[in-house]
């Protein structure tokens, strides 16, 4: 059959109709002319690509603490309002929309950000543009830029409490399985270096890819080497694929437990609960954890989104920037970037995790460690913790043993 | 050692299950599907659709429901877009590559971004135990589903009419068009079949894997190696292409390691591809194209 002009077109139009719904979940709120009565912060997550499974959920709410600051009357008397922009799981869109942001969008400050590599490729820009990036996720430490504030844990906040929680269960042997990439790497070179220090053993040290599904061997090695515990740094599906294959092999929390630091509520769904019951995991905030602050927090997060979401560690370090650049907008009694980090040291809020306290020379936060336990009702129950928030450290320097490392 | 000779073997049936739909579409029919990711994914997605219905079993019945339900979204893709374009390989595979990322999507916004979980039949839990190696139930599911299919095609091709045609068209298409083969109906149960299996293979991975919207751009790398190795639309040579990538992959990943093992099995694709451009076996014919 021949193809006339017209059908080629209307396949065209077609086609690019389609494209266009499906991008249709990214396009930006667009804000009105600059209001004296209105605040523009930037909210920059990947709203598209393979990093939306968990962006997305920090987007979310970061923008219900922007609405609830709202409720209670805004900042300085003025209403916030959101600039949404997608970073695209892209590492150099995420430089370019925060550019945007700042230059075109004039934001007070911006929230976003995933992946250390998003972060990494931001920070020049937000060092250039004099700008504020608050960012909300555990990292692998040993950076503390002036323009970035951080709500995640710091290395000394998540993976050493998570070392100390295997060393005081009595765990001597430990194997470490990770994603090939900045973070598992970092993180392993830590951990070894605690090894060293603190009389535990390394088995053996494996990466796989981004995205591997394949775990057949590297559980049999695992299995062969028969450690005490396995510390996972995998990332994002691969914890799918390791856990279901590990079950498979027979492995169990009872026979061998694997304690993870990037799994949280959010990705117990998709591993399947069968598969990961009673495994350990190492944050600073559950869904679970206790206290009037959390349990509203999860009831109008539930509210706004739906009954069946959870709420995670991200989520809640996420809620907490919004919540503590606005303390610090209040007290320094303007938005100029220079002023609410001067204002920021020691601001102290009560939040879901419990006490947050910002500490103005690294500007990252003070966080309780916890270690908890996945339920069989997929939520994660806290069995230690640190007592105390833990003052952050990202160039460790308190720790003797990490003098090499930075 | 012994050990990496299962879990080469599993790796091949898996590697043969994503491969197989595409010797239809890619090696008999030449068109480059970037989409045929998304239609594992469809397949993984319809049987996380159906444990609503058959809860623990789910597994088992969604295999020919998924067939279909990936098979329809092949047809409707060649019906409407792909038909258009034969002949201009770089066009079909942006074409296909665009149909990929809007069917990734749609199943964001049908099912949400985070993953989902297929619960796995119980009578799949456990494994068997030979010696010192011990293969997961999953495993000997996956291989033994890769071989029930090898054997279904094999049969559908050499011995019915339609396989016939089939092989007819793709060895030349005019001679068979002017003997009265319709071929454009040829071409769309090719690629209805082609489909079909990639959402078999979707269901068989959710045992093994991840379920989510960007599934299949896990696999569609290692789907088409296995195809250009073992020759375009070569049944034989796609099953001995899934077998030594696998025992190559499993055994270099058991020496070195999994980033290692990736690099190892490229190098020896491209090696032997040098060597061979035209894969492991070659269909001979007279058809001047």
């Amino acid at each position: 059959m021949r193809i006339t002009p017209l059908r080629k077109m209307a396949v065209l139009m077609a086609a690019s109709a389609l494209a266009l719904t499906a991008c249709g979940g990214t396009e930006e709120e667009s804000g009105s002319s600059a209001n004296a009565n209105e605040i523009k912060v930037g909210i920059l997550h990947s709203l598209s690509g393979t990093m939306a499974i968990s962006e997305v959920t920090v987007h979310n709410s970061e923008l219900m603490a922007i609405e609830e600051i709202n409720a209670k009357g805004g900042v300085l008397g003025k209403k916030i309002v959101p600039v949404i922009e997608d970073g695209a799981s892209d590492w150099p869109t995420f430089a370019e929309k925060a550019r945007k942001l700042i230059r075109s969008d004039k934001v007070a400050t911006v929230f976003g950000g995933w992946t250390s590599a998003s972060r990494k490729a931001m920070l020049p820009v937000f060092e250039q543009e004099k700008g504020l990036l608050w960012y909300p996720v555990q990292y692998e430490g040993l950076e503390s830029s002036p323009n970035i504030f951080y709500t995640g844990a710091t290395t000394n906040q998540q993976i050493i409490p998570g070392l100390d929680y295997l060393k005081s269960e009595g765990k001597k042997k430990i194997f470490l399985v990770g994603s090939d990439y900045v973070f598992p790497r970092t993180a392993n070179k830590i951990i070894k270096a605690y090894a060293e220090a603190n009389g535990l053993e390394v088995l053996g040290e494996e990466y796989t890819p981004l995205g591997h599904t394949e775990y057949g061997t590297l559980v049999s090695k695992v299995m062969a080497a028969k450690p005490d515990a396995v510390f996972n740094t995998l990332n994002g599906d691969s914890n799918v694929a390791f856990f279901k294959q590990f079950k498979a092999a027979g492995g169990s929390a009872k026979t061998l437990p694997v304690l993870s630091v990037s799994i949280a509520e959010e990705e117990v769904g998709g591993i399947g609960v069968d598969n990961i019951v009673g495994q350990p995991v190492a944050w600073n905030y559950y869904q679970t954890t206790e206290g009037d602050v959390n349990t509203k927090f999860v009831e109008a997060f539930k509210a706004k989104y739906g009954a069946d979401k959870v709420t995670s560690d991200p989520m809640e370090a996420g809620y907490n920037a919004v919540y503590l650049w606005a303390a610090a907008v209040e007290k320094a009694g303007s938005t100029d970037v220079e002023a609410v980090k001067k204002a920021a040291d020691g601001i102290a809020l009560d939040l879901p995790e419990g006490k947050v306290t910002i500490d103005g020379a690294t500007q990252h936060v003070y966080k309780t460690a916890r270690i908890g336990v996945i339920q069989p009702d997929g939520l994660i129950k806290e069995v230690w913790n640190s007592g105390e928030p833990i003052k952050p450290d990202p160039y460790l320097k308190d720790y003797p043993w990490a003098a090499g490392l930075s | 050692m012994l050990s990496q000779l299962p879990i080469g073997l599993s790796i091949a049936g898996a590697l043969l299950l994503i491969a197989l739909g595409l010797t239809f579409t890619f090696g008999q029919m030449g068109v480059i599907n970037m989409a045929h990711g998304e239609f594992i994914m469809a397949g993984a997605y319809t049987a996380y659709m159906l444990q609503g219905v058959f809860s623990g079993q789910a597994v088992l019945a969604a295999l020919p429901v998924a067939f279909l339900v990936a098979g329809l979204m092949g047809l409707v893709l060649e019906r409407f877009a792909i038909r258009r374009f034969y002949g201009r390989p770089l066009d079909t595979l942006l074409l296909t590559w665009g149909v990929s990322l809007v069917l990734q999507q749609v199943a964001r916004d049908i099912f949400g971004a985070p993953n989902v979980n297929v619960t796995a039949p119980s009578w799949l839990d456990g494994r068997l135990t030979l010696g010192s190696v011990a293969i997961p139930y999953t495993r000997l599911f996956i291989m033994a589903l890769a071989v029930a299919c090898v054997v279904a095609i094999w049969a559908y091709m050499n011995r019915s009419k339609q396989g016939r045609r089939m092989r007819a068209v793709m060895q030349n298409r005019e001679l068979a068009s002017c003997s009265g083969v319709v071929t454009e109906r040829v071409d769309q149960l090719t690629f209805f079949i082609g489909s079909g299996l990639a959402g078999v293979a979707g269901v068989a991975l959710t045992l093994t894997g991840p379920i989510g919207p960007t599934l299949g751009t896990n696999y569609l790398v290692d789907a088409f190696l296995v195809v250009v190795a073992g020759g375009l639309g070569q049944l034989r040579g796609a099953v001995l292409a899934a077998v030594a990538l696998g025992m190559l992959q499993s055994y270099v990943e058991f020496w070195t390691d999994a980033s290692a093992a990736k690099v190892v099995v490229f190098a020896a694709i491209i090696a032997f591809l040098q060597v061979r451009p035209q894969g492991l076996f070659v269909m001979r014919s007279r058809a001047l194209t």
